[in-house]
Parts: structure tokens; C-alpha cells; sequence
């Protein structure tokens, strides 16, 4: 699907799966280094030291997923304290993040997503308009434990929402615009709201257009601007359900032609697997 | 110069799992004689069949992406599924028929010929129409008949919010509800040339299970473009 769209964004591609869920008690990370020569090995050393066990860390390209004996704001606390140079891409029991400023044919080869198998994932390749050509500028964006944010579109008011957000203690690495809008969701989580509550919030907090795909532990949420700019096709059968930007990434499905097909709905919320939109 | 049959032979299928969007174009603007060409595989692509300008009868046997059949004269282009964003964007005579559903801005700018949408057309449907006509059997997004000038927009089901915003004199008709009229755009009365009127573009477009008479008729208040009752003629 992302090699589909590859001409609708060349710049950068990222994925995320859902898939291994870490046992109870377990978290699971997945990180980047920027460095040509990563220690995964020597962390994995300081992580089983740390919290006692940790799995060997699973290396894909610029990447690394690790599954730690511990909970994933204790993890995520002492990551950012003692590796600082890394990234946390995502954080949960099954989600994992892969990004980098690439063409997504490369992407999908460089990282061999074509091997990994899961419940399910969201995708996304990138035609910037906001701000750099960056790994931390791909997308999806982690919006909070399991939980992460594709987006097309963009939004005008994000200066103005990120220094208020940053106010409410919320921290950002990019000039990006799609990662304000993952801010805002993380933090109308944290301070209580359902996913449903806090997607609803956009259609009031956001200006701009955006169609934005949201993956949770157990499925995912879409959500287009009232105006619906950017477009959106959604697709199901008694195997899977799929929503793309168009119907070009969803033909290569197997039965996708018999599917049955529609629109979202412009400034209403979607979701698969309400059991975490509504918890 | 080769006999029409051979040419038709030579242009009359492509399977764009082989073939490329490119060569099917190519083929279709050749000196050939217009015939019959059936068009499988098209997986969505973009810009199937754009820029027609003789009578071909172009079947497409499966779902199309951006802006099929745009700027389409002359010929008539079946899609045996769903259209992406544009179908018959710029349409300036023909027909083309969609037996799915079609995404946005159907039927964008068309100056002439029919478009039917046997299923639902989303937001902005004939958006600038400027004299096509377009019969939806199923219902329409918001913002239908945007700054629509001329040409007719029939809706057998629904349509959404805003329609016919800032409209100038293309005729709506809706035979379901309305969720919101646009700026400019106000309900007018249906009198029998009206109720003959979208009889007959049913009739063109093969809708033959719908009353002409359930239809309602919307319009242009004239209060927000610089109408002259002089330059009625022009539209």
C-alpha cells in the first residue's frame, strides 16, 4: 500500500504495527539512533541490568524494539535520562514504529516490512509542506502508549496550539504541524478524554485541513476536517477493513475489488475496535 | 490507411495490469476509426480515458482513480465500478456513466454531455458546473453545485449541507432531503417544464423507477453575483 502512494509522498514513509503484545508487567519500545553504528547490543546490557530482563533488541534498518521487563512510562523516563541521542518512536505493549525520510520503496525494502506480520498497522508516505525532510518529521506520530497519528492536510493554527500545549508541559522535537496535532490528543488523553472526546476536540481546537488516521491497541479511529479537503476511501470485507487516501493503495488487497466501499463523512469519527476508544 | 476493423482490433483492449494508462490514452486520441475498447484491470489508476475527442465507447470493467473521462467530447465512457476524485472533470459532450459511487468534484466544470452516478457522489459534485448535466441516483456530499453556472445537477437521494453555494443559473434538483442550502442558494417552485425537464435528463440517463415529480427545485437568489436580467441569455 505505502509503494502505491509513493508518488503522492516521496519524501519520507513510516509504518506502524500492532502485533507480539509484551506480557503483562512488559512494555515494548522501539527506538532510533541516529548514529551510522548503533550500540543496540550494549543497551540491551544496560536495560537487562536495569530492570532485570529485557529481549534480545529486533534490528531493522535505523531501528530497534525492545520488549522491557517493566512498565512503559518507567522505561520511557530512564531512556530519556541515560540515551538521550535515541528516539522513542513508540511505546506500548504491541505498537512499533518505523520512519525515515526516504522514498517508500526503499523504505519498504531497507526495513523488510514485507516479513513482519500483525493485527493490524497504519501507514503513511509524506510529501512535507510544513516543515523539514526528517525522520523525526515522518510520520506516524506516537500520541501516547499504543496509540499513534497519521495525517494529511495541514494546519494553520499549529504555532499558536503548540506554545499553548507546550505551556501544559508537552514537549516538541519538529516545526512539524502533524505532531501538534499528536500532542493535542496526547494531552486531552493525559488529562482524562476518551479517544472519541479528544478527536471530537480537533473539529473545535484545529484550523486547517486534515484527515487523520489514528491506530490504538486494538484497531483505529478516522477523522476528516468538516470541510473535507483531503481525501479518504474506506474499504471492508469479512477478512479486513482498510482506509487510504485513495482507492490506487487499497487495489492491492486481496478481494479488494468486491469490497464494499465508501467516504468517511467529513468532521465525524470512525473507529474499529471501540473497546480502547471508549475505556 | 488500415481498415476500421483492424484498427478497432488494435485499440479495442487493454488490461492496465499490462498496459500502461499511457498507451491506452495514446491509443485512444490515434487517427483510428472510434470503436468499442474495453479497458480491464484499472486498479485505481488516475486519468483513464482522459481527453476523448471522437465517439469511442470506453468500458472500464473495474474501480478508477483521479479525474476519468476528464475533458471527455464526443465519446461515451462506462465505469463498471467506483471513480476517485474528478470524474469527468471539464466534460464537453458524451456521456459517461459510473455504476459505482464517485468521490469529489464529479463532474467539475463540465460544460456539456451527461454524467449518471448510479451510487453516491461525495462533496462538491458538479462544483462549477458551466452547462453539463449530472443525474445522481443516490445522494451528494456537501457543497454540491458550488458557483454552478449552468447545466442541471438531478439528485435522487439526498444531498448535504451547503448546496448549491454561491450558485449562478444551474438548475438543482433533489428528490430526498437537503441537510443545508449554501450562500445565494434558495428553493424555487417546480412547474411542469421543470418536472419535464429532469423527466427527460432520467430518462437519458436510464432512471426509470423515480417519479420526475418528488423533485424540488433550488436556485440562485441572484443577490450575490452581479445578475442582469440582459445577460439571461448567456447562461
Amino acid at each position: 500500500m505505502l509503494e502505491q502512494l509513493s508518488d503522492r509522498g516521496p519524501d519520507s514513509a513510516g509504518v506502524a504495527f500492532y502485533r507480539d503484545p509484551a506480557p503483562p508487567g512488559w512494555c515494548k519500545v522501539s527506538l532510533h539512533s541516529p548514529s551510522a553504528a548503533p550500540e543496540w547490543e550494549a543497551l540491551w546490557g544496560e536495560l537487562e541490568a536495569e530492570f532485570g530482563e529485557a529481549s534480545t533488541p529486533r534490528i531493522r534498518a535505523t531501528h530497534a524494539v525492545f520488549t522491557i521487563a517493566a512498565e512503559a512510562e518507567t522505561a520511557e523516563v530512564w531512556l530519556l535520562e541515560h540515551h538521550p541521542e535515541l528516539t522513542l518512536m513508540s511505546a506500548g505493549r504491541s505498537i512499533e514504529i518505523y520512519k525515515e525520510a526516504d522514498l517508500p520503496t526503499r523504505f519498504v525494502e531497507r526495513f523488510a516490512l514485507g516479513e513482519i506480520a500483525g493485527t493490524h498497522a497504519l501507514g503513511h508516505t509524506r510529501m512535507a509542506t510544513e516543515s523539514r525532510v526528517t525522520t523525526a518529521g515522518s510520520h506516524p506520530f506516537s500520541t501516547g502508549l499504543d496509540l499513534c497519528l497519521v495525517h494529511n492536510g495541514s494546519l494553520s493554527n499549529h504555532n499558536r496550539l503548540r506554545r499553548t500545549l507546550q505551556r501544559e508541559g508537552m514537549v516538541f522535537r519538529t516545526e512539524n504541524d502533524s505532531e501538534v496535532a499528536a500532542g493535542y490528543l496526547t494531552w486531552r488523553l493525559r488529562e482524562g478524554a476518551s479517544l472519541e472526546e479528544a478527536l471530537e476536540g480537533c473539529l473545535d481546537d484545529l484550523d486547517g485541513f486534515y484527515t487523520f488516521a489514528v491506530g490504538t491497541a486494538d484497531g483505529f479511529a478516522v477523522l476528516r476536517d468538516p470541510i473535507a479537503c483531503k481525501p479518504a476511501v474506506m474499504a471492508e470485507t469479512d477478512e479486513w477493513v482498510a482506509m487510504a487516501s485513495e482507492y490506487r493503495a487499497i487495489a492491492v488487497l486481496p478481494g479488494a475489488e468486491d469490497a464494499v466501499m465508501w467516504e468517511p463523512a467529513p468532521g465525524h469519527v470512525y473507529s474499529w475496535g471501540t473497546a480502547s476508544l471508549v475505556a | 490507411m488500415a481498415t476500421p476493423e483492424v484498427i478497432r482490433e488494435a485499440v479495442g483492449s487493454f488490461d492496465l495490469a499490462i498496459d500502461t494508462v499511457r498507451e491506452l490514452n495514446a491509443a485512444l486520441h490515434g487517427d483510428g476509426a472510434p470503436g468499442r475498447v474495453v479497458v480491464r484491470n484499472p486498479g485505481g489508476r488516475h486519468a483513464i480515458a482522459v481527453g476523448l475527442d471522437a465517439p469511442y465507447e470506453v468500458e472500464i470493467e473495474g474501480h478508477v482513480g483521479y479525474y476519468c473521462a476528464g475533458m471527455n467530447k464526443l465519446a461515451t465512457v462506462r465505469v463498471r465500478g467506483n471513480c476517485g476524485v474528478g470524474v469527468a472533470e471539464n466534460m464537453m459532450s458524451g456521456i459517461v456513466v459510473v455504476e459505482g459511487s464517485a468521490s469529489q468534484s464529479a463532474g467539475a466544470t463540465a460544460r456539456g454531455g451527461l454524467l449518471v452516478i448510479h451510487g453516491d457522489a461525495s462533496a462538491r459534485c458538479g462544483i462549477s458546473l458551466k452547462g453539463a448535466d449530472i443525474v445522481v441516483r443516490g445522494s451528494v456530499g456537501h457543497m454540491s453545485g458550488f458557483m454552478a453556472q449552468r447545466g442541471c445537477l438531478v439528485v435522487c437521494g439526498d444531498a448535504g449541507d451547503s448546496l448549491g453555494d454561491s450558485l449562478y443559473e444551474a438548475r438543482l434538483y433533489v428528490r430526498g432531503s437537503v441537510a443545508g442550502l449554501g450562500a445565494d442558494s434558495i428553493e424555487k417552485e417546480m412547474r411542469s417544464e421543470h418536472v419535464s425537464q429532469v423527466g427527460e435528463l432520467l430518462a437519458r440517463a436510464g432512471v426509470d423507477d423515480v417519479d420526475p415529480g418528488e423533485f424540488r427545485r433550488y436556485g440562485s437568489a441572484r443577490r450575490l453575483y452581479n445578475f442582469h436580467v440582459d445577460n439571461l441569455g448567456a447562461y
